[in-house]
């Protein structure tokens, strides 16, 4: 194998958590006693959850140890196609991080929070300016639940019009999240199929729209990294028919500066801040998905929302058409600053972003063409897609060689997806990649190739040199193991 | 711009290897009339340093201790939070990481949250936890989608003393999809008035918050047998975790699904997110979960490892017909509560959390002595409520003045509770705090009475 730069090392053994311990440790300074005991009702004291007790050395190296064996945007290139991946700026964390923020209460009175809620509204505007929207709620704590958002003011809004509507259109390329989030309203989704050149045409859309669907919730650019170059003529279809346009924000990363949302047609927008505005997605969030909308439509949006009256903020919640809340405060504000830190540091400059995310995905594309089968041959956005049908014949799959990537120091991008691609490589590389590393990228797909023609059996027992090889994942379906043997037995007899 | 790292040269190579003469080219299967050719109005681009600044002026704007002595939870606590959590958790291998799809290079993450699971579990008194939701409020709900699809039925029970902000977001998810919310009231002892419950039919489940919203121990026991005799599943809320370190848990009570906020185990505050929704079941109900779970197996060398499983249940696989559509949860809040609860312990728990008991009662008797009302009589943890007397606004604005943020008004939320105020103690504040805090209030009221 040819050593790159990323080729892994050491790797500690590490056991869990409640293999370590001995009672009597302790892992916290515990704070002063300075008050005396007082009775506790018998009835309802119960004895604690029998946790291990760890001294703060093993706390750390637990869990400095566990660090190691995870794979992040710090440690290498991260193609992940539809994540977004980009580099997550220090400095943010540090923002986030003054106690100011950290450790401001939610119900402080208004004057004592001027602070935090003059962020949130001008992250509104800035947000507002990007998009072309209206109007902007920073709630949503994710993307799936700025879908939701967006589906309940869907909803909402055709209820207004005196009849709610069963149906929405989701294209072939959607996210899951799409369909499972107008589910949650009520709304069957209906599937319409991409074109022979990736994007949806206005006549397929026509066909599907009708006076009981709701609208259509579109990618923007799509999956396969295309612009539906169409979009304003699916708007005018959908909303002849008394329908509104939804577009998932995912892929964003594209078109800062360069298309604003709301003057192409779009009625609703969802961002995700931990993708295309560099807040660290956490191995799993938490995120921010803030809901953009058109004026007609602001009135439903969630609240409380940040308003400002004679030069103080305020939030308030005197929206009588609002869908409600959907979060037990106003939303992820500790991702909200990182973002703000974000725009302030680029500024107008957020269009260079999106063109040399453009120009990194069509880079790659071009050095990848004719090792792996592009899927379809024309110009991408910011991500672009292959498949493993060169490799098939030679009974090398898709995952087999997205697992070798792993012994080359690169995270594998998103595979089978979008399902209209068999075998899909989705590669994201965003903007945050130079030249060089994009050119190690293509060199390690070069050899994983070259191996899949001489060696195929590397590939499929690839990876070799991660902490574990492959797992059976059939295995851990079948016969759920969810904690850690025994212990929640025993905590059952102590209680 | 130091976040790009692309020069002059590296653009005009990779133009030429994909074609295009200038960066706009890369734009052009975008229609004209959908491009937008001014520049963006934003503010910036700014210096790290001119951003330190001007963020540090908007923190400045913020009351925070310990310059404010602040009592204030009602869902949110200030705990202490210790070194090594902030510092581990800092770790971008944790931090910088995607949903971890693919575990051989995860593991750090999967390990973490199936010990998060575990602890989760253990805590809660429960057989399996997921991998988080968002909060306390959207795991309500979606115990209660849960609650749902087990029963086959449509019809809700809401605890009055369940966070109002909570009640709000289980409207917001549950009233267009067509499900009937019931409220069920309080009695005068600060707890759920169960009596009403049995006459209700069609119940897919019953939610009760304890501690509840005024701080006081609900008797999840009853409101389980109730529940379990309707054919409905009791779903347990909380905000304040850190009660089941003293108190019974809610699986040793009866509860089916147990879910809540788990921000005060080392998550800061930040103005109310992001927090942790934690959220376990009972094992039969277990391929009715929403969100991610982590599981143990091994791989092919027989080593054990951990991947992400029960996948069928999700958005990804099952698109319309997943059990919940989230996919981005608040793994990394998992994961810093994991090393909150590692770091303290069993033992740590317990006796952290008799020191809420304990100053909180404190105060509770200091301010009895003081001659305010207590008007709930319930076992309480770190929270309760106080009664000031009529024209206590007067009196909030005027300890507000001098850095002391005394408690939650509860008129906004209850109209029959104007003059009352929750209030919150903390392993945070000191005796002299609290002591503080009763003389400032008897102060104000005795001025404003002679007034």
């Amino acid at each position: 194998m040819k050593e790159l730069a990323g080729s892994s090392g050491l790797v500690l053994n590490e056991p869990l958590l409640f293999e370590r311990g001995k009672r009597g440790r302790f892992g916290m300074s515990m704070p002063r006693r300075d008050v005396e005991y007082f009775p506790v009702d018998e009835e309802l004291a119960g004895s604690g959850p029998d946790f291990p007790d760890l001294g703060e050395v093993e706390v750390v190296r637990h869990y400095t140890r566990l660090s190691t064996w995870n794979f992040g945007v710090d440690t290498g290139m991260y193609p992940l196609g539809s994540c977004t991946m980009k580099y997550n700026p220090k400095i943010n964390e540090k923002l986030a991080a003054l106690p100011g923020f950290a450790g401001a209460h939610p119900f402080l009175p208004t004057e004592l929070s001027q602070g935090v809620l003059k962020m949130m509204f001008d992250l509104e505007r800035f947000l507002a300016e990007i998009t072309g929207m209206d109007a902007v709620s920073l709630q949503p704590a994710a993307g799936a639940q700025g879908e939701l958002t967006g589906m309940l003011i869907f909803h909402a809004y055709h209820r207004s019009r005196g009849r709610c509507r069963s149906k929405i259109i989701v294209p072939d390329t959607a996210h899951g999240t799409n369909p499972a989030s107008a589910a949650l309203c009520g709304l069957t989704p209906v599937k319409v199929c991409s074109n022979e050149r990736g994007v949806l045409s206005v006549e397929a859309v026509a066909s599907a729209m009708d006076e009981d669907t709701a609208g259509i919730m579109v990618t923007n650019p799509n999956t396969l990294g295309f612009f539906e170059e169409n979009i304003r003529g699916i708007a005018e279809v959908v909303h002849d028919r008394g329908g509104l346009v939804y577009a998932d924000g995912a892929n964003m990363n594209a078109v800062l500066g360069i298309v604003k949302m709301g003057a192409i047609g779009i009625d609703v927008l969802h961002l995700n801040l931990h993708k295309t505005f560099s807040t660290p997605h956490g191995g799993g969030g938490p995120g921010a998905g803030p809901l953009c909308v058109g004026e007609s439509l602001a009135p439903f949006l969630p609240v409380p929302r940040v308003v400002m009256d004679s030069g103080l903020f305020r939030l308030s919640s005197d929206f009588p058409l609002s869908i409600g809340q959907l979060h037990a405060f106003y939303g992820n504000v500790g991702i909200m600053i990182r973002a703000y830190c974000y725009i302030l540091s680029l500024g107008s400059e957020l269009k260079k972003v999106s063109q040399l995310a453009v120009l990194n995905a069509n880079y790659v594309k071009e050095k990848l063409k004719g090792i792996l089968h592009l899927a379809y041959d024309r110009a991408c956005m910011h991500e672009c897609v292959f498949s493993d049908k060169l490799q098939a014949p030679l009974n090398v799959s898709t995952l087999d060689m997205v697992k070798r990537l792993i012994d080359y120091g690169f995270h594998p991008p998103t595979i089978y997806f979008p399902l209209v691609v068999q075998g899909a490589i989705m590669i994201e590389p965003t903007e945050s990649e130079c030249k060089e590393e994009l050119d190690l990228f293509v060199e390690a797909f070069g050899e994983i190739v070259k191996e899949a023609e001489k060696s195929p059996e590397l590939l499929h027992n690839a990876p070799l040199r991660s902490k574990v090889r492959r797992l059976d994942e059939t295995g851990a379906a079948r016969n759920p193991r969810l904690t850690c043997a025994g212990v929640i037995e025993r905590g059952k007899d102590t209680a | 711009m130091r976040y790009l790292p692309h020069t002059e040269e590296d653009i005009a190579d990779m133009l030429q290897v994909v074609g295009a003469s200038h960066l706009e080219e890369l734009f052009s299967s975008i229609p004209e009339d959908c491009r937008f050719r001014g520049d963006l109005k934003l503010a910036g681009p700014v210096t790290e340093w001119e951003l330190n600044d001007m963020m540090a002026a908007l923190a400045h704007n913020m009351a925070v201790a310990p310059e404010y002595k602040i009592f204030l939870g009602a869902g949110s606590y200030r705990h202490h939070i210790p070194a090594t959590v902030s510092y581990l958790l800092g770790r971008s291998e944790f931090s910088t990481s995607y949903t971890p799809y693919q575990p051989e290079i995860s593991q750090g993450t999967l390990q973490a949250i199936f010990e998060y699971q575990t602890l989760v579990s253990l805590l809660l008194g429960m057989d399996v936890a997921n991998a988080s939701l968002y909060d306390g409020a959207s795991a309500l709900a979606e115990a209660l989608l849960m609650g749902a699809r087990v029963t086959g039925r449509k019809k809700v029970a809401l605890s009055s003393l369940i966070h109002p902000h909570y009640r709000i977001v289980v409207c917001t998810y549950l009233e267009p999809a067509g499900f009937e919310i019931i409220q069920i009231p309080y009695g005068l002892d600060g707890t759920t008035d169960l009596s009403g419950l049995r006459e209700i039919e069609g119940l897919a489940a019953v939610a009760i918050q304890s501690p509840n919203f005024f701080g006081c121990m609900e008797d999840l026991s009853g409101a389980a047998s109730c529940a379990h005799d309707a054919g409905a599943l009791l779903v347990a809320s909380f905000t304040e975790p850190l009660a089941f370190g003293l108190y019974k848990s809610p699986g040793v009570l009866g509860a089916d699904i147990c879910c809540g906020e788990g921000q005060s185990f080392g998550i800061p505050q930040s103005y109310g997110g992001p927090g942790l929704g934690m959220f376990a079941c009972l094992k039969r109900y277990m391929r009715s979960m929403p969100g991610r779970l982590v599981g143990r197996t091994e791989d092919r060398d027989g080593k054990p490892g951990f991947v992400l499983t029960l996948a069928t249940r999700e958005q990804h696989i099952r698109r319309e017909k997943a059990t919940s559509n989230i996919c981005t949860n608040s793994g990394l809040c998992a994961v810093t509560s994991a090393m909150y609860m590692a770091s303290l312990g069993g033992g740590g728990l317990r006796e952290l959390a008799r020191l809420n008991y304990d100053k909180s009662e404190y105060l509770k008797g200091e301010l009895r002595k003081a001659g305010f009302g207590i008007p709930f009589s319930a076992a309480g943890f770190n929270e309760f409520v106080v009664e000031l007397p009529s024209g206590s606004e007067a009196v909030y604005r005027r300890l507000q003045d001098q850095k002391l943020v005394a408690g939650l008004p509860l008129g906004a939320f209850y109209s029959e509770m104007a003059n009352r105020y929750l209030l919150c103690v903390t392993e945070i504040m000191s005796r002299q705090d609290m002591d503080e805090l009763v003389s400032q209030l008897r102060a104000a009221c005795n001025s404003l009475a002679g007034n």
